[in-house]
């Protein structure tokens, strides 16, 4: 698996409906928090990897090109990766092999969003993500792949609306204590299911926003790790798989695209019982269905039970195998790549014990940080250790 | 002139936790649409005239005259639409075309109520995924259901192509209007 | 223990002006399909990652990521895209073989240029929002400034830049991909329609489309398939400064860096005696001189190393995204003596560089040997 690799420091700015920074600033701010909770110099950094999505929101072709210098990148390696929503996981992936493949020891790895830019609204951006010739012309916008794909899900297992809602209210509620949350709310049930209907089944409480954030994480070498830090939280798997672009050719009740990337992540970090060696995990949120998906994706529990865990209470902070403690992208916001990164840093505080008011009951070890993109079809996994 | 916005950097301090700093001066919608931020603004010029190529070059002509097309792959016996010259299981070209019906099954819908560009609308939208008859199981394309009471739509209710008059199809996939339950 | 990595596989489709009759996924199941024979594996059981390069603005759709597995075989793999040179690529499969987790590598770009209809409108928008589109040029003035300079610092004469399109071009006729093959002179040059001065329309590599694919393995996988393997004996890549206002107009010290990167992995202490012939790049015709000064190839007074063989950009178009990957291309074919009417005696040994174009300062460079 090459030379070992682990997170040693990370920083977040606050997730906004629309910031003042520009997108340069806002991974400046991210990038100088993440070395500074480690006390690294940019001097030090070897590689920069970068994450963004859409090019679209902020009308800057090669985006990734703009932003380099805000996420340190002068003088440097740069590369960018873009894997739709899935980016923000995928990019630790990314630093991961510049690190274990023996090129450098301290990589910094940045994710970026700032969805605000584009006008008048940001939803109106995704009708490029579709065919050009054999959908775009329908008209189609984002909410409709999210609903076809949660009327599928919720047929398929005869859910309630209740049952998916009950995510939305944990992680809106969780993210009250998240310093840098944009829709910490306390929300209940009801307040869900009176919710304006969008795109039925989907309404307004059931999906999280359009953010602007940048999260960044420092990452080294074994040896250098342990220089910096007597914490040290390791990646000790990695994941990402992209299933078929002909979405309609598929059956959406189920991301198997997650699961053969968790497949790939487990093989190398050696779990074999992903529910009990698991014991905390972020996956993605971006509506309060997708939790339930992805849970069953990641294999933490079987197709279609992910709604009864919930309901157990099995993934609240206090239960047996807490999911999205920070409050996920429902309650944080969903800055696209910037969130996936979120939740790495997540794992990373909680692994330390350093999530504060977050900070889960039990005692963890090992978690599960993943996220999704493109047209219901990428997922991108990180298994983390300490 | 507008007095100009400084930044008001939010810190969150009462929560323990790894601090945050100051960071992302939140902007509210006034503060930008009144003008009190600095902004600039850029329309772009980015217009585009895509190839459709061989396969769907084909299932565009087969639209115009009012067909559905697919490919199929004799190593793994899939009908594959919308059609493709590869077949992305095996790896391989494609072996050849079939026409399939204009009728299907509805294997998933919604009803939206809120259009591309974020308009409010009062009668719902229904995009929804059509199981093709002919094609393999599970082969769905794309396209909106109407015709019906939204409200008494179903997963697994077999619907039918309502085409525009032959006259006015121009070989795209508006050239089928909509599918209608039957 | 960390291998050596090696690539067993290339596979191009012909570059052209105007590619009407296919679409993109048929111009990459092409590449692919070619590499995959070339390299002797099958994408669906053989090929452990795959990695593709584009820009979501040069296609006009946005996570363009949605759309490369199914022709490159790849549905249901680990695909990842790089918004990055097709070289950005082959630095990231480099890295992930040798992390031994990895056997075989695909790395993927492709070009439909033409179906660009506002190419100027486009590279406006990678232009900064703030401090530089508001002045409204067309992006071909950066490259005019740089020109300029150059010619101003150097010594080096306008005719000389046009030496440089003259012979890439003319290579370009033996070149049986290249879209812009010619034969001109510098008479043409004096009646060139000026664009940014000094950059004349002839001095500018026109676009073409076409896709690339190359398949890269760790060495016991080469040697387990048995393919003639070419080494990727070292890579490099640096960023310098995205702001015009902050870089330095007369030096690509970024093109240094990255080419320091690559040298010292190879082992090579004198660029200007270790290669028997460069790929760099040729966007601009200033810009070939400038790269293979910043790359230290020396004055090249004994005619080594050659320079861009295969047409360069001028000649074979430029792809885009792939246009490191068309020299990369012809760079394997090269060592492998495969050239056909390109091949040089000599040629065991070579640099292929390639840069991301105005505005960036986003270059790639790789050692590669037989």
């Amino acid at each position: 698996m090459g030379n070992r690799v682990a997170i040693v420091g990370a920083g977040m700015t606050k997730f906004v409906r629309r910031a003042q920074e520009t997108g340069k600033e806002l991974s400046f701010n991210a990038a100088r928090m993440a070395l500074d909770s480690c006390g690294l110099h940019l001097d030090q950094i070897e590689m920069v990897c970068l994450g963004t999505a859409p090019d679209t929101f902020d009308g800057v072709h090669m985006k990734g090109e703009y932003l380099s210098d805000g996420a340190g990148a002068f003088g440097k390696p740069y590369m960018r990766s873009f894997v739709g929503g899935g980016t923000g996981v995928f990019a630790v992936a990314q630093g991961w092999y510049h690190v274990a493949s023996g090129l450098c020891d301290l990589c910094l790895v940045v994710c970026e969003e700032k969805m605000s830019t584009f006008q008048p609204h940001a939803q109106a951006a995704f009708l490029t993500i579709f065919d050009h010739i054999t959908e775009r012309p329908l008209k189609p916008n984002l909410l409709w792949i999210f609903a076809l794909e949660m009327n599928r899900y919720m047929t398929t297992y005869g859910l309630r609306k209740e049952d998916i809602a009950r995510v939305a209210v944990k992680n809106k509620n969780n993210a009250l204590d998240h310093p840098a949350a944009q829709l910490a709310q306390a929300v209940t049930i009801e307040d869900i299911l009176q919710s304006e209907v969008l795109a039925w089944p989907v309404q307004r409480l059931d999906v999280s926003p359009v953010s602007d954030g940048a999260v960044a994480v420092v990452l080294a070498s074994e040896s250098v790790a342990r220089r910096v830090t007597n914490k040290p939280v390791w990646i000790e798997g990695v994941g990402w798989n992209l299933d078929t672009a002909y979405w309609t050719n598929r059956d959406l009740c189920y991301p198997r695209y997650v699961e053969e990337a968790a497949r790939m992540a487990y093989k190398m970090a050696g779990i074999t019982d992903p529910r009990h060696q698991i014991h905390i995990a972020e996956p993605y949120d971006p509506f309060d269905y997708k939790e339930l998906h992805h849970m069953e994706g990641l294999m933490l529990c079987g197709r279609g039970e992910a709604p009864q865990m919930t309901l157990d209470g099995i993934t609240s902070r206090d239960g047996e195998l807490p999911i999205c403690p920070s409050g996920g992208l429902l309650g944080v916001g969903n800055p696209i790549s910037a969130a996936g990164l979120m939740k790495i840093a997540e794992l990373f505080w909680q692994l330390r014990g350093e999530a504060g008011k977050r900070q889960v009951s039990r005692k963890v070890k090992r978690g599960v940080a993943q996220a999704w993109g493109d047209l219901m079809q990428v997922g991108t996994v990180v298994v983390l250790g300490i | 002139m507008p007095k100009r916005k400084e930044p008001t950097p939010t810190v969150e301090r009462s929560i323990a936790a790894p601090p945050y700093g100051a960071v992302a001066s939140g902007l509210s919608d006034d503060d930008f649409h009144k003008g009190r931020v600095c902004t600039t603004h850029w329309a772009a010029d980015a217009r585009y005239a895509w190839d459709s190529g061989i396969a769907i070059g084909r299932y565009l002509e087969g639209l115009k005259a009012g067909r559905l097309l697919a490919v199929e792959c004799r190593k793994c016996h899939r009908v594959m639409i919308p059609p493709r010259m590869f077949c992305e299981l095996c790896f391989r070209p494609i072996d050849g075309w079939r026409q399939v019906k204009d009728t299907g099954i509805i294997n998933t819908f919604s009803l939206c109520y809120v259009t591309w560009d974020v308009k409010r609308i009062k009668e719902p939208q229904i995009p929804a995924v059509i199981e093709i008859d002919g094609a393999s199981p599970g082969m769905g394309i794309m396209h909106l259901i109407g015709g019906i009471d939204p409200k008494s739509v179903r997963i697994g209710m077999k619907v039918r192509a309502v085409w525009k008059p032959a006259a006015e199809r121009e070989g795209a996939i508006t050239d089928i209007l909509y599918w209608r339950p039957f | 223990m960390t291998e050596r990595v090696a690539i067993i596989g290339i596979g191009a489709t012909q570059f052209r002006s105007i590619s009407p009759d296919v679409s993109y996924k048929e111009l990459m199941f092409e590449a692919a399909t070619k590499a995959c024979e070339d390299a002797g594996v099958n994408p669906r059981r053989d090929v452990d990652t795959f990695i593709t390069c584009s820009e979501d603005y040069n296609e006009g759709t946005s996570i363009t990521d949605e759309y490369v597995p199914d022709q490159l075989g790849a549905a249901m793999k680990p695909v990842q895209t790089i918004t990055g040179e097709g070289l950005h690529g082959i630095a990231a499969a480099f890295m992930m073989l040798r992390t031994g987790s990895f056997g075989i590598a695909m790395v993927e770009a492709f070009s439909k240029a033409s179906n660009v209809l506002t190419p100027d409108g486009i590279l406006a928008c990678a232009q900064d929002p703030v401090y530089v589109r508001p002045l409204e040029v067309n992006s071909l003035f950066i490259a005019g400034l740089e020109m300029n300079l150059f010619l101003h610092e150097s010594g080096v004469t306008p005719a000389d830049c046009a030496r440089v399109a003259i012979r890439n071009r003319a290579a370009a006729l033996k070149n049986p991909l290249a879209a812009w093959p010619a034969r001109l002179d510098l008479e043409d040059f004096a009646h060139a329609e000026p664009v940014a001065f000094p950059l004349t329309a002839l001095d500018i590599a026109r676009p073409a489309d076409g896709a690339v694919v190359v398949i890269l393995a760790t060495e016991s996988r080469a040697r387990s398939i048995g393919r003639k393997p070419v080494w990727v004996e070292g890579i490099g890549w640096c960023n310098g400064s995205p702001n015009l206002e902050t870089r330095d107009w007369a030096t690509p010290h970024y093109v240094t860096t990255a080419a320091d990167m690559a040298y010292r992995m190879a082992g090579v202490t004198d660029p200007g005696n270790a290669f028997d012939f460069c790929e760099i790049d040729d966007t601009y015709t200033y810009k070939e001189l400038q790269h293979a000064a910043a790359l230290g190839l020396g004055c090249r007074c004994s005619g080594r190393p050659v320079i861009n063989p295969s047409g360069g950009a001028l000649g074979m178009g430029h792809l885009h995204e792939a246009t490191g990957l068309a020299r990369l291309y012809w760079a394997v074919k090269q060592l492998r003596r495969e050239a056909g009417d390109l091949q040089l005696d000599k040629a065991d040994r070579c640099l292929v560089q390639a840069w991301r174009g105005v505005p960036t300062e986003s270059t790639v460079c790789t050692v590669l040997a037989a």
